[in-house]
C-alpha cells in the first residue's frame, strides 16, 4: 500500500496548495511552487486540485512502487523513467507494483510534480498537507524526503476513466528570456520614477541564492526615494522586495509572513507557472499589467482547468 | 480614517494601511477593522494578516474582484464608529524567572540597569504588553510597552539554541520564544505554557491585538503547569482588559 524512497533527489517535499488561515500567527503558507502544474497533474489522475503531490527539485527522486497505482508527472522535464524506459510528462499512466520511477536528468524547467491517483496518506496539519520545513510541520514528518521513507496511498487506482486520453501537451517551454507580468505595489511609491523604469526595462538574472523562500536577482540597481526599509507588513506569494542595495528578491511559497523591505511589485498569479520553473542563470524581464488584466488572466486559467477536467471525465 | 490607503499586493491580496508608525492607536484601528471585516458578509475573503500598521486581506478573485472588494471595505470603514468592539483579552503567562537553566541573563539585565533581580521581575510583571503582531516564527509576538528601566542590549554572540518558552529582552522589546530557535535575546525566565502546539485545536495561543501579562511562579508551579501541558490541558487565564481612559 505504499511507495518507498530509494533516493530522495535534491529536494523532494509533500505539498498541496498551501496552509491558509495561519499567516496571522506567523506560520508561512508553504504549498507548491507551481500551482498550475500541480492542478493539471491532479486533474489528469482524477484528484481534487488541492490533493498533495510530491514536488521534486532539479534532481528528482528514485521511488519504488510497492503497490500499483496511476500517477501523472507535470511541470519541468526532469527526465522521468519507469524501469529505465522514458515516460511522458503530462500523461496519466499506471505504475505496477515492484516498478521503479527514476528521474534521470533535468531537461527543462526546475520542478516536477507527481500526483498519485487517490492521494497520499499524509496527515492534515492545521488544514493542509504541505511541508513547512522551518516550523517542522506537515508533509512527511515536517521535512524533505529521505532515503527509505515509506509513504502509504489513501485510495490507489489501477485504472482511470478514459485513461488513454488523459494527457495534454507539456506546458512549460524553455526560453532565452522569460517575461513575468507584475502589478505594481504595495510600496511602489518608495521608488523613484527612474527606479520603476529601471525595474520594468532591465533584464535580471536569477542567482544561485534561490530556494522555496525566495530568489535573489542580479541586474541593474533599482533606485529608492530614501531606502528599502519599511515598517514590517504582510508579504504575498510573488512579492518583489528591493532592499536598500537595490537588487530585487522574489518571495516564494515558504516566505516569512511579514517583512521590513519595500516591495516594488508582485508577480501575477497566472505567471507562477513560469516563476516556479526558473532556476539559477535564467533571465527575466518584468512587464506591468493592470490588476484587472491580472485577475482576468487568473480566471481564464481556472476556467481552462474546469474545461480540462470536463473533457477527461465525460 | 481619512488617510487609510489600499495598496495592491498582487492579484489575490490587498494591504489596508492605517498609518506609517508603530502606535497603540493605529493598532486599535486595525483590530477594529479586522473584527468588522470578519463580521461583515463580504464574500471571498480568505485570510487576514494584521501587522504594525496595516491589515493584509487575502481574497479569492474568482469570488470578488479587486474593485468591488475595495469599495465594500471603504463602506465598512465609514461605519466603523457604529460597530461595537469588545475589549481586548489579556493572557496571563506564568514565568519562572532567573536561575542558570531558565533565566541565565536575569543577573545581567539587573546589573545593566542598576537594579536587583527582584526589581526587574516586579517591573517585567507589572505591565500589560500589547501584541502588535505575530511573525518571524509561528507564534512569535512583537510586544509593545516594556519599561525602559529594564532594557538591555542583545547578546554579542547569539545562542545557537534557545528552548521554547524562553522569555527574553532585547533593547526595549520583550517576548517569548515559541519554538526552539537560535537567538540573541537576554533570557530572564521561561514559561511552561506552550505558546505554539501544531497538534492543538488552537495551535497558536496569542493573537494580534490581545495583551500579555507575565506572572512570576516558582519551580513547583512550573512543574505542575508543565505536567498539565504535557497531558494536553493547561488553560491560560484570560480576562478582558480594562480600557483605561477610553
Amino acid at each position: 500500500m505504499s511507495i518507498t524512497i530509494l533516493n530522495p533527489g535534491m529536494m523532494t517535499t509533500v505539498q498541496d496548495m498551501g496552509r491558509f488561515g495561519y499567516q496571522q500567527f506567523g506560520v508561512s503558507a508553504s504549498g507548491v511552487m507551481d500551482p498550475r502544474s500541480t492542478s493539471i497533474a491532479n486533474i489528469l489522475v482524477g484528484n481534487d486540485e488541492n490533493e498533495a503531490v510530491l514536488e521534486c527539485t532539479m534532481m528528482g527522486p528514485h521511488i519504488r512502487f510497492d503497490q500499483a497505482t496511476c500517477i501523472a508527472i507535470t511541470g519541468g522535464d526532469l527526465g522521468p523513467t519507469v524501469d529505465g524506459v522514458p515516460v511522458d510528462n503530462y500523461r496519466a499512466f499506471l505504475v505496477n507494483a515492484g516498478q521503479v520511477l527514476r528521474f534521470t536528468m533535468i531537461k527543462s524547467g526546475c520542478r516536477a510534480f507527481i500526483a498519485f491517483a487517490g492521494g497520499l496518506d499524509i496527515p492534515v496539519v492545521m488544514g493542509s498537507r504541505s511541508t513547512n520545513m522551518k516550523a517542522k510541520i506537515g508533509g512527511f514528518q515536517g521535512r524533505k524526503l529521505e532515503k527509505d521513507d515509506v509513504i502509504k496511498f489513501r485510495a490507489p487506482k489501477t485504472d482511470l476513466k478514459n485513461l488513454g486520453i488523459r494527457h495534454i501537451s507539456p506546458e512549460f517551454r524553455p526560453r532565452a528570456e522569460y517575461t513575468l507580468r507584475v502589478v505594481l505595489g504595495p510600496q511602489d511609491d518608495a521608488f523613484t520614477e527612474l527606479g520603476i523604469k529601471t525595474f520594468l526595462s532591465s533584464v535580471y538574472t536569477l542567482t544561485p541564492e534561490f530556494d522555496r523562500m525566495g530568489c535573489r536577482l542580479e541586474g541593474e540597481v533599482i533606485e529608492h526615494v530614501k531606502d528599502g526599509n519599511i515598517i514590517s507588513d504582510g508579504i504575498a506569494f510573488g512579492a518583489i522586495q528591493v532592499p536598500s542595495a537595490g537588487k530585487p528578491i522574489i518571495m516564494l511559497a515558504d516566505r516569512q509572513t511579514t517583512g521590513g523591505y519595500a516591495k516594488i511589485a508582485n508577480v501575477i498569479t497566472a505567471d507562477f507557472r513560469i516563476l516556479g520553473q526558473l532556476k539559477a542563470g535564467d533571465k527575466v524581464r518584468f512587464e506591468q499589467v493592470t490588476i484587472k488584466a491580472a485577475q482576468e488572466a487568473l480566471l481564464a486559467q481556472r476556467a481552462s482547468m474546469r474545461t480540462l477536467r470536463n473533457a477527461l471525465d465525460r | 480614517m481619512a488617510d487609510v490607503r489600499f495598496l495592491l499586493s498582487g492579484d489575490t491580496a490587498v494591504t489596508v494601511e492605517f498609518g506609517n508608525e508603530i502606535s497603540v492607536a493605529i493598532n486599535a484601528q486595525i483590530r477594529a477593522f479586522s473584527i468588522a471585516l470578519q463580521e461583515s458578509n463580504i464574500p471571498g475573503i480568505v485570510e487576514l494578516v494584521p501587522t504594525y500598521r496595516s491589515l493584509m486581506v487575502h481574497y479569492d478573485p474568482s469570488i470578488i474582484e479587486y474593485g468591488t472588494l475595495v469599495r465594500k471595505m471603504k463602506g465598512l470603514l465609514g461605519q466603523l464608529d457604529r460597530i461595537e468592539i469588545p475589549p481586548s483579552d489579556v493572557l496571563e503567562i506564568p514565568v519562572l524567572y532567573g536561575g542558570e537553566e531558565m533565566g541565565p541573563d536575569l543577573g545581567f539585565v539587573a546589573e545593566h540597569n542598576h537594579k536587583t533581580e527582584q526589581e526587574v521581575i516586579d517591573i517585567h510583571t507589572s505591565t500589560e504588553y500589547l501584541i502588535y503582531m505575530l511573525g518571524f516564527t509561528p507564534g512569535f509576538t512583537y510586544l509593545g510597552g516594556m519599561s525602559e528601566e529594564i532594557a538591555a542590549p542583545r547578546l554579542q554572540q547569539p545562542r545557537v539554541k534557545i528552548p521554547a518558552g524562553s522569555v527574553g529582552i532585547a533593547g526595549s522589546q520583550t517576548g517569548v520564544y515559541p519554538i526552539d530557535s537560535p537567538g540573541g535575546w537576554q533570557l530572564i525566565g521561561r514559561t511552561p505554557v506552550r505558546m505554539y502546539d501544531p497538534n492543538r485545536e488552537v495551535p497558536i495561543l496569542p493573537q494580534a491585538g490581545q495583551y500579555i501579562k507575565f506572572r512570576a511562579i516558582d519551580q513547583k508551579e512550573f512543574d505542575e503547569i508543565a505536567a498539565q501541558e504535557a497531558a494536553g490541558g493547561y488553560t491560560v487565564r484570560r480576562y478582558p482588559r480594562e480600557e483605561a481612559g477610553k
